[in-house]
């Protein structure tokens, strides 16, 4: 479909690091170093000459205090003019995704021409904070004029002021963490504990094989870590040899007497990042670019967090394929976000529910039934791993791909996020 | 210049009783103290002196990133006597004497380049303010042109910044930053360079209205060793051993420049300058100065050569770099070339695990480089971001530059340059980093055989300075350029060198050190080889330099040296056997000499097993040996300009001080066999081929040369 004033916009090449599991391989490199490996990549395998960049979008959701915009230190890299601008945004899991939009935006409405998005995560460096009292003695005894009242301010420090504060991964509403909503969604739902666990084994399945016939590992550009620059090539999370009786095994993570959300079907706390080259369609032509696919439309939805917090793809798809002007059997390939197992198959639920469509979107039918030989055919964030901004250029780019491959007409990206929200997006080929 | 001598070179502008002064030779793109502008200088500051006007006076430069750059250079070689040069440095003297006299205080407003007769000027002021600007560097390089400071810095510098301080300076020639400059004393204040003017004129303004007290730094510990005659003495005594032990043998002005901070400290103004002029003059006119002004030209013109004949092509713009080969030398190209050029490079090799050692040994060298504070964390982290590496091609197409530094054999040469020529651009230059195959025969593999072209890089690359460029039998000149101009960007010294066996550098190397090895085989000592060209002037002796160069290398390129050219150059000394004795050089800690923690020690007394030698004991004259070895590489530059291996005399003295380390006070091979006269030096060869074989026979040039008394330089300059 056409930009609203005419534009299109393309989904020229992508590229990510290798996501690895937190505290791995990838620990000693930061968010942004990993965002800039990602760029870095993407500008020598696409060829785009840096000065033709027009803009830098980038998603982060737990940012460095030290480099809270990490889009212009990537646009700071040293291949790129320094007069490329950049912006980080924050639309939690989805972030990439919004990067791509946002670039899909800027791009139909004229604003630039050429635009790398992108998302970039490490769980391995997530800051730790002091606690408020303690935080504020430093201040005082900063301002303090004398020596003396300077040990005044800091012998009021006592033990407890000293236990740093960690950010879980928690809704701030509802103080419901991330793991407790899925479960939440499970029993309510009525996904059961081998759903979840038949679900993770086919993730792991799948893109094991995505890795071993070289089309995940095409999309991934090695990382050299210093200090012994020893390279990592592929993502550690992946288990080729797992079993429902491994994973039925597991202990319940969140809920130890009646939960069925487990550390195996879930997604892993994972770093790593994802850059994405999109272009208007004219700048294709001219800087002879084949494109891979376009954006047809892409929608946004929220739903209340205390409810079932993972829902929002349940509105974000119906919206996004409405907007593209096409049904859901029209789709060709779909590339879900695993965040949870209960979250995928409740969403699943939701798409092929009449009922559910009726009472939450005024809908008489329901969205569509999923083809399960076109749902995350290399696997998703489960087995991958799931750095959180940087998921949504993964999938961009590995939807993308396969459509090239499998010369499929329409694709469709759904990400849940945090605080209710949904994103989704439409691809299209020629 | 006009009908009163005027040059235009200063503008005189007064504003609130401050009269700043700026300083900007016209047609010239940085400023020089000229004869002319000497003048110039006096007759503004005459009249600005009797200004009723003006109250002090502010110096600065209108020229971008150079405030002065010292003496005009072209006027210091026009000495031709001992009085003339004294003349002209009591003349400067004289003028900065004015300066320093000053009733009306005088201010000088620094930024750029400010160096030997620039710094001196401005040590001659009241009052220095400096901006902090990365190119704000003060130096005093006179002791490497063979000279000193020969307007009053012998005898300012120490008073401002000490003892310790001005023998730094004088004594190196360093350069000094705006930081360090503040810290030693040697400028006042150092300020951004928007408001450098502004500050400037408000310092001399300051100091019309009255004395301005300053903080002497360093404490007790600084007055004892840099003001005390006592502490002096100490420092000096101290300073005079380390040079004797450095320089004194081949280079007179450092102790001269000694002689002279000393007898200026003991001294008043009046006699220390006097002194200093003496000496100062004395030094001009030594060979050692002449040599070091020759190659300080030689380099200077080299580095405008743009390497082909006219007309030259433009040199196409290098805006990616691709490597392949992220060994040793690979990873060393890359990391100058993230370093001098800045320009993103990828670095290929066949599997992961080299290319991991590769960007190791990258960051090791950038790292380096910040542990020695040349930069910044920041800055390191920008280079290292400049280099990526990988095992597939991606990044050749966009690269307009690709240089291979792969395994030294042709046939994986060749292969590369296909597969290279498969993805890059037409217009891509293909660069062999080769030492001792031939570009033309790499070339044979190319469709473009135009665009293929030698670099010959010297191992480690990030230390050396030279770069034989090498030109095949069908590179076009554009590709030369290119090349030239690029190796430039790395911050090398750049001379062109036709295709043949060796190139220029280890064509003279070989039959010095195929010599080196006939004396070891004849039972010299091991020591003794070694001394006796240290003696003549190399930094290290010829054994040694096997050692770093590496065994292995060192006998590929013999038996290449061999199979080229025959019995001149037939190895002498079983490398061989000493390399399958596990034997590399100082790169496994095993050679000719002992490591200790990779420290080299001590001759391994056991080479002189493997090679069947018993060493005899050593003779007592070095004088015979340096001869055989120095003779050998004479000869050889010598027959290499025949066959036009360079282009000329100049190109192959500047390969040799840069290749090799070649005695710089004797100015190359060209340079020391005109000193020596081409009649004595065919005299000394046919000698030396009497008593020890045909490869001494005089090359035919030199027979020419000494048949109508000519010179490889023209004249006498």
């Amino acid at each position: 479909m056409v930009g609203q004033n005419g534009r299109r916009v393309a989904i020229i090449a992508g590229c990510r690091t290798p996501f690895a599991k937190s505290g791995t391989v990838l620990k000693d490199l930061s968010a942004v170093e990993l965002a800039r490996l990602a760029t870095r990549e993407l500008l020598t395998r696409s060829e785009i000459p840096p000065a033709k960049v027009d803009q830098v979008i980038f998603g982060q959701v737990i940012p460095s205090v030290l480099a809270p915009n990490v889009a212009r230190e990537v646009s700071l890299l040293p291949q790129f003019p320094r007069t490329v601008p950049a912006f980080s945004l924050n639309r939690a899991c989805a972030s990439s995704g919004q990067a791509v939009a946002d670039a899909y935006d800027q791009i139909a409405l004229g604003q630039a021409d050429v635009i790398i998005a992108g998302g970039t995560e490490s769980l391995s460096d997530i800051p730790i904070l002091h606690s408020k009292r303690f935080a504020e003695l430093l201040v005082q005894a900063s301002r303090a004029r004398t020596l003396g009242k300077r040990v005044a301010t800091l012998a009021k420090v006592r033990p407890r002021d000293l236990v740093p504060v960690t950010p879980a991964i928690a809704e701030p509403s509802t103080g419901e963490t991330m793991g407790q909503s899925a479960e939440k969604m499970a029993k309510e739902n009525g996904i059961t504990r081998q759903a979840q666990d038949e679900y993770a084994l086919r993730s792991h399945r799948l893109a094991a094989q995505g890795t071993a016939d070289g089309r995940l590992t095409s999309e991934i550009a090695p990382v050299f870590v210093p200090p012994t620059y020893d390279a990592v090539v592929a993502d550690n999370g992946i288990r080729a040899d797992s079993s429902l009786e491994q994973l039925a095994a597991l202990k319940p993570a969140f809920d130890r007497r009646y939960g069925s959300v487990t550390a195996g079907n879930a997604s892993p706390l994972t770093d790593g990042a994802s850059a994405v080259l999109v272009m208007s369609d004219e700048a294709a032509r001219a800087l002879g670019y084949t494109p891979l696919a376009f954006v047809r439309s892409y929608a946004v939805a929220a739903v209340d967090p205390g409810a079932q917090l993972l829902m929002g793809p349940g509105y974000a798809v119906p919206t996004a394929l409405e907007r593209a002007g096409i049904a859901w059997k029209d789709l060709g390939l779909v590339e879900m976000h695993e965040a949870f197992a209960s979250q995928v198959l409740s969403n699943i639920q939701a798409f092929e529910s009449d009922m559910w469509a009726r009472e939450h979107l005024g809908r008489s039918e329901r969205i569509g039934e999923v083809d399960w030989e076109a749902l995350n055919v290399m696997g998703g964030s489960i087995a991958i791993g799931h750095p959180f901004a940087a998921t949504g250029g993964r999938i961009v780019t590995t939807l993308a791909n396969e459509m090239r491959r499998r010369n499929v007409q329409f694709g469709l990206i759904s990400v849940c996020a945090q605080g209710g929200m949904g994103f989704a997006m439409v691809l299209e080929r020629m | 210049m006009d009908a009163e001598g005027r040059t235009g070179a200063l503008t005189t502008a007064v504003e609130d009783g401050v009269a700043v002064v700026t300083l900007d030779l016209p047609g010239e793109s940085v400023n020089k103290f000229s004869r002319a502008v000497r003048d110039e200088f006096r007759t503004t500051f005459t009249a600005l002196q009797g200004d009723a006007a003006v109250r002090a006076i502010v110096i600065t430069s209108g020229k971008q990133d150079v405030f002065l750059a010292g003496a005009d250079i072209e006027e210091f070689v026009a000495l031709r006597t001992v009085e003339e040069a004294r003349r002209l440095s009591r003349d400067g003297q004289a003028m900065l004497d004015r300066i320093a006299d000053s009733p009306k205080p005088v201010v000088a407003a620094i930024h750029g380049v400010c160096v030997g007769g620039g710094l001196e000027l401005v040590l001659a002021c009241h009052y220095r303010v400096a901006t902090d600007h990365p190119k704000t560097v003060l130096a005093s390089p006179e002791v490497q042109l063979g000279i000193i400071p020969g307007a009053g810095g012998c005898v300012r510098l120490p008073r401002l910044v000490g003892l310790r301080a001005a023998l730094e300076m004088i004594l190196t020639g360093k350069n000094v930053r705006a930081a360090k400059a503040l810290k030693t004393g040697l400028v006042d204040e150092l300020v951004p360079p928007a408001i450098l003017r502004q500050v400037a004129v408000r310092a001399a303004r300051r100091l019309a209205d009255g004395p301005v007290r300053r903080k002497r730094r360093g404490g007790l510990r600084g007055w004892f060793f840099d003001r005390s005659a006592l502490g002096q003495a100490i420092v000096l005594q101290r300073a005079r051993a380390m040079t004797r032990k450095r320089t004194a043998r081949h280079y007179p002005a450092p102790l001269a420049a000694l002689d002279a901070i000393r007898y200026c400290l003991a001294s008043g103004r009046e006699q220390g300058l006097e002194h200093e002029a003496e000496l100062f003059s004395r030094m001009a006119m030594t060979d050692v100065s002449r040599r070091l002004v020759e190659v300080f030209f030689a380099t200077t013109a080299l580095k405008k050569d743009p390497g082909v004949p006219p007309p030259a092509p433009s040199p196409r713009p290098v805006a990616q770099l691709a490597i392949l080969g992220a060994g040793f030398m690979g990873s060393g190209i890359a990391a100058v070339a993230a370093a001098q050029a800045a320009v993103p490079v990828r670095l290929k090799d066949a599997d992961l695990p080299r290319v991991s050692s590769g960007l190791k040994a990258l960051a090791g060298i950038v790292d380096e480089r910040v542990r020695r504070r040349s930069i910044t964390r920041r800055e390191a982290a920008r280079q290292l971001a400049l280099v990526s590496g990988g095992v597939d091609y991606a990044g050749f197409h966009a690269a307009d530059l690709v240089i291979e530094a792969v395994f030294e054999d042709l046939d994986v040469k060749r292969q590369v340059l296909r597969e290279v020529e498969a993805v890059a651009r037409p217009g891509c230059v293909f660069a062999s980093n080769t030492s001792t195959i031939s570009i033309s025969r790499i070339a044979e593999a190319s469709t473009r055989p135009q665009t293929v072209v030698g670099m010959h890089f010297f191992s480690p690359v990030h230390r050396m300075p030279l770069l034989e460029v090498v030109v095949g039998e069908r590179t076009a000149a554009e590709t030369t350029v290119t090349a030239v101009a690029f190796g430039r960007r790395l911050g090398k010294t750049v001379i062109v060198v036709r295709d043949r066996p060796g190139f220029f550098v280890n064509r003279i190397l070989a039959p010095y050190i195929n010599e080196a090895g006939r004396l070891l085989m004849e039972g010299v000592p091991i020591p003794v080889i070694d001394r006796a060209m240290t003696g003549w002037g190399f930094p290290v002796g010829p054994v040694t330099l096997l050692d770093e160069v590496g065994l292995d290398v060192a006998a590929k390129a013999g038996h290449v040296m061999q199979e080229a050219f025959g019995g001149r150059l037939a190895q002498s000394c079983n490398l061989d056997a000493l390399v399958a004795d596990r034997r590399l050089g100082r790169k496994n800690g095993r050679g000719f000499f002992l490591y200790r923690a990779g420290k080299k020690s001590d001759p391994d007394p056991s080479v002189y097993g493997i090679l069947g030698v018993t060493p005899a004991a050593p003779p007592v004259d070095d004088a015979p040996i340096a001869e055989r070895l120095a003779f050998a590489m004479l000869n050889e530059a010598a027959r290499a300009l025949e066959e036009g291996v360079v282009a000329q005399p100049r190109d192959g003295d500047i390969g040799a001080l840069f290749g090799i380390g070649f005695p710089a006070f004797r100015g190359g091979p060209f340079r020391t066999l005109d000193a020596l006269g081409a009649r004595a030096a065919v005299d000394t060869l046919a000698r030396l081929a009497a008593t020890h074989g045909d490869r001494f026979a005089p090359a035919a040039s030199l027979v020419a040369l000494a048949e109508h008394g000519g010179r490889f330089y023209p004249s006498n300059r």
